[in-house]
């Protein structure tokens, strides 16, 4: 046995017991427990990004069908769109997590797998709340490409799908770029009611470690603070991308 | 529907608790709104900064956490206050309060921004003009800058209401009994959630459609001087 003194070791029990006792916050145990707020990083980042993406894949025929203006599928989007942007995205999670579970036939049906799971409902009220939003990003933009733009399309025989395809979509796309950046902003925020469903996300982990010490306000205050992280390091890559699509706006050196 | 209609004083009383909520954060929210947007444009640099950082801060967290944070921290922060200065004893924060207050700091803050922009649409020759035939500061204020804020606001201040609204939905998880709390408790005790759930989108939809009217009419009747104008 050594009893050699350790400064180390000394200044670490010092912070322990600062933080434990007379510090407001006691940071200590928050980052001892780093490892479940690793885990809510990664599950609030994923639930955007699949919310994100599955809207995405969802609004974009449905900005065109609403643009082109069809004449039973337009009126249906536009149903979509008001339904699931008028009701608190709470709410329909709700729906998609207990209201789906107290049916028999779904609770048969393949689709249980994935309805069981709180992460994928969490997704798929992500994914379809996100679509809603999407919709109406994606329709301003297709609005707002010049006419000059679709009319050269077909002075050069292009068909509708190869126009859509390699000429409107981009120009659409790269219009809506802000906005699309502003709504994952907004889905972030709503991400987190995910932890209503029990999943672990930022905010579920700091509910965790207050459920597990008694804690009024650590963990909340720890979620709080990663959030601002998320927020800030989105807002960075956004106007990163933002500026590489844009690059031929940019003034140019003569 | 013959749950939904053995419960619908309930999901009355949950509608009346969503509103009342609504609006008294939105009041709230929009005295909030102009202090900051007065701090913002009229300010001195600490205020500036102050209500710089408070917008900055509300639009990177969510509501969800915030409303916890208030919640419970607040609580405790209040009580180890009273502890520490011996002024007040023991106090429980209502959900009540803790929700309005919530909802008015996380939506002042857009209000903020609704109130800065409104302000800067304001055509500077009204200022000018107004000066000219001397008015005061305080007269300044009355007669011409607040009426043109208010309509170039509106729009703005409509969109935010339709977002408030549905945050109302997340004081549920405070205990408070609003109408998704009744809804999905009413859900549990039938074992019908589905068709209570559907309801209360029902409810909010209804209640989006009567405030689109009202924001149209109040919009008309704000900016009629500048469709005049015109």
């Amino acid at each position: 046995m050594s009893t050699a003194p350790d400064p180390i070791a000394d200044i670490l029990a010092a912070i322990t017991a600062f933080s434990e006792t007379s510090a407001p916050i006691d940071f200590v145990l928050i980052l001892s427990h780093w490892d479940i707020f690793l885990q809510g990083m990664l599950n609030t980042v994923a639930l955007v990004l699949v919310g994100l993406f599955f809207g995405a894949l969802i609004a974009l025929p449905m900005a065109i069908a609403r643009w082109q203006g069809m004449p039973v599928a337009s009126p249906l989007v536009g149903a979509f769109v008001y339904v699931f942007r008028g009701t608190p995205m709470l709410v329909q999670a709700y729906v998609i997590y207990y209201g789906l579970a107290q049916f028999d036939w779904i609770r048969d049906s393949v689709l249980w797998v994935v309805l069981k799971e709180p992460w994928w409902c969490c997704a798929i009220a992500f994914a379809i709340n996100s679509a809603a939003y999407q919709v109406e990003i994606y329709r301003g933009g297709l609005d707002a490409v010049p006419k000059g733009e679709i009319e050269a399309t077909i002075a050069v025989g292009m068909t509708r799908t190869m126009a859509l395809r390699r000429i409107i979509l981009p120009s659409a796309l790269r219009r809506c770029l802000p906005m699309i950046g502003n709504e994952s902003l907004f889905l972030l925020h709503g991400s987190a009611i995910a932890s209503m469903l029990t999943v672990i996300d930022v905010l579920g982990a700091g509910r965790k470690l207050n459920a597990q010490y008694y804690l009024a306000y650590e963990g909340f205050l720890a979620a709080t603070v990663i959030y601002m992280v998320l927020v800030f390091g989105i807002t960075r890559i956004l106007a990163l991308v933002e500026r590489r699509t844009m690059q031929h706006l940019q003034p140019q050196a003569t | 529907m013959a749950d939904l209609w053995e419960y619908r004083w309930l999901l009355l009383q949950g509608t009346g608790m969503t509103l009342l909520l609504g609006f008294s954060g939105l009041i709230l929210s929009l005295m909030i709104g102009l202090l900051g947007a007065s701090a913002k444009i009229g300010g001195g640099p600490v205020a500036r900064r102050i209500a710089g950082g408070y917008t900055t801060f509300v639009r990177s967290v969510p509501d969800l956490c915030m409303m916890l944070l208030l919640f419970f921290g607040g609580q405790t922060l209040m009580n180890k206050l009273g502890a520490w200065t011996g002024w007040w004893e023991y106090i429980e924060v209502n959900a009540f309060a803790a929700g309005v207050i919530t909802i008015a700091f996380i939506f002042g803050a857009y209000m903020t921004e609704t109130f800065r922009g409104a302000y800067g649409s304001i055509p500077k020759g009204q200022f000018e003009a107004a000066l000219a035939i001397g008015m005061t500061r305080r007269q300044m204020f009355r007669l011409i800058t607040f009426p043109q804020l208010m309509g170039y606001a509106l729009p703005s201040i409509g969109v935010n209401w339709m977002v408030l609204l549905k945050t109302t939905a997340l004081v549920s998880v405070l205990g408070l009994h609003d109408l998704v709390f009744f809804g999905v408790s009413a859900g549990r005790s039938t074992r019908n959630p589905f068709a209570f759930l559907i309801a209360i989108m029902v409810i909010y939809l209804i209640l989006t459609a009567l405030s689109d009217l009202v924001l149209r009419a109040l919009e008309r009747r704000y900016t009629k001087g500048r469709m005049l104008r015109t």
